[in-house]
């Protein structure tokens, strides 16, 4: 009986291929996904069989969370610098250029114009945590909503306006901020909801 | 760990020829993969992959300047007008509204029953026409581009309802795009959202308690 001589293998595996893969869907995914955004309260948008998809730029996003605060964001820091500065020319309040550099790079904002300052004022941390207390009063008194909207409107002409609303909100909420931007003449926009598939038949 | 094995001992077996040593090279990916897929780990979770989804919608201007000759009228028959009263029920009613009668406010629901049936039957020529032109889109017989500009013609023809939209302040916005949904399920091309007149809250009140309302209205 001769002695079976196992095979010394090695173990080594050729990762190329595996590298190979792994670089490509990480092009696919680097190209095309977009990041999240960063928002200060959750919302869920309901479905819709709607397949418009959102254009990418000069969006002007009012985010509407369930209780009824409302939020908004740009997506370009030069409107944001244009729309800060004329808003508080309007509402009486002059910001300094750190002020300014601090509010450019915020994702989202909705802060009563008083609190601004102090606001701007505190760490990326604190502002975080403390945003979702605020949103920008709507209420027919005092409708700093409007302003933003309308500064927003004069430092971007090309501007699309577009309302995320959870999908609890109630309608008194969503149709204030309905008449607020009629009165601004602003009868066209978009209203972002999530993809639902439902057919006529 | 790139390794770079040289075979001496193969070298040296050959009988003479030429000295040039066969060198192997090994470069172990290993470390490479892992960055990746953590890379791809971080992509997936750190973005989104889908634009989300949106409704264009126009709004009646509310300017006070407008004259009576511009506005335009719907003519009764052809309107209805959805109240979204909240939960899931919505109420109806088609023309113009009946005070007297509280069962003329009608109640439906958003289910497929509900209030799409009453919209897609009423606009059942245009629905039909609308298929067709689907149809003959996916035979390649007509361009996008023409189908989109056909459908709104067909959408906005002369014997389409129109529908006008209320929402009372207890509806919730899903209320609401559930709403538009059906509209463009039914291929309703001329729709409004309107606020909600003290009529509509009466006529739901009314009929909330079987007429009670206009009983003592019209004593």
């Amino acid at each position: 009986m001769s002695k079976v001589k196992v095979a010394r293998k090695s173990t080594l595996i050729d990762m190329t291929a595996m590298s190979d893969v792994t670089v490509l869907l990480l092009t696919f995914f680097m190209l095309t996904s977009t990041f999240v955004k960063k928002e200060p309260v959750q919302v869920t948008t309901p479905g819709s069989v709607s397949e418009i998809k959102i254009p990418e730029t000069n969006i002007l996003q009012i985010l509407i969370d369930p209780t009824g605060k409302v939020f908004l964001s740009l997506d370009k820091q030069s409107d944001m610098v244009a729309t800060l500065t004329s808003v508080g020319e309007d509402l009486g309040v002059k910001f300094t250029p750190e002020e300014i550099q601090k509010f450019k790079i915020l994702k989202t904002f909705g802060v009563p114009i008083k609190s601004m300052k102090a606001y701007l004022a505190m760490t990326a941390d604190n502002q975080d945590k403390i945003l979702k207390d605020y949103g920008i009063p709507t209420d027919s008194l005092d409708n700093q909503f409007k302003s933003w909207i309308k500064n927003a409107r004069m430092s971007n002409p090309d501007l699309r306006i577009a309302i995320k609303a959870d999908q609890e909100t109630p309608y008194k909420v969503i149709k204030s901020v309905m008449t607020s931007l009629q009165d601004l003449r602003e009868n066209r926009y978009n209203l972002i909801t999530s993809l639902k598939v439902t057919s006529a038949n | 760990m790139a390794e770079i094995q040289s075979n001496e001992g193969g070298g040296k077996k050959k009988k003479g020829g030429s000295k040039q040593k066969k060198i192997s090279v090994h470069v172990d990916f290993t470390p490479m993969v892992d960055m990746n897929m953590l890379l791809i780990t971080f992509f997936m979770l750190c973005t989104s992959l889908s634009k989300p989804q949106t409704m264009e919608i126009n709004m009646p201007s509310n300017d006070k300047k407008i004259t009576e000759q511009d506005q335009s009228k719907v003519k009764a028959s052809q309107a209805i007008t959805l109240v979204l009263a909240g939960g899931d029920s919505i109420y109806y009613y088609t023309g113009q509204p009946d005070y007297k009668n509280f069962n003329s406010l009608k109640l439906s629901s958003y289910k497929a029953d509900g209030i799409r049936s009453l919209l897609l039957k009423r606009n059942s020529e245009a629905v039909s026409k609308i298929n067709d032109l689907k149809k003959k889109k996916l035979d390649l017989k007509i361009t996008q581009e023409q189908f989109t500009a056909q459908a709104t013609e067909i959408k906005n023809g002369k014997n389409t309802p129109v529908v006008i939209i209320k929402a009372a302040d207890r509806a919730t916005y899903k209320n609401l795009i559930d709403a538009l949904d059906e509209m463009q399920i039914c291929n309703i091309g001329k729709y409004v959202i309107d606020k909600i007149t003290p009529g509509e809250l009466f006529l739901m009140k009314n009929r909330e308690t079987k007429g009670e309302l206009s009983k003592n209205t019209t004593k």
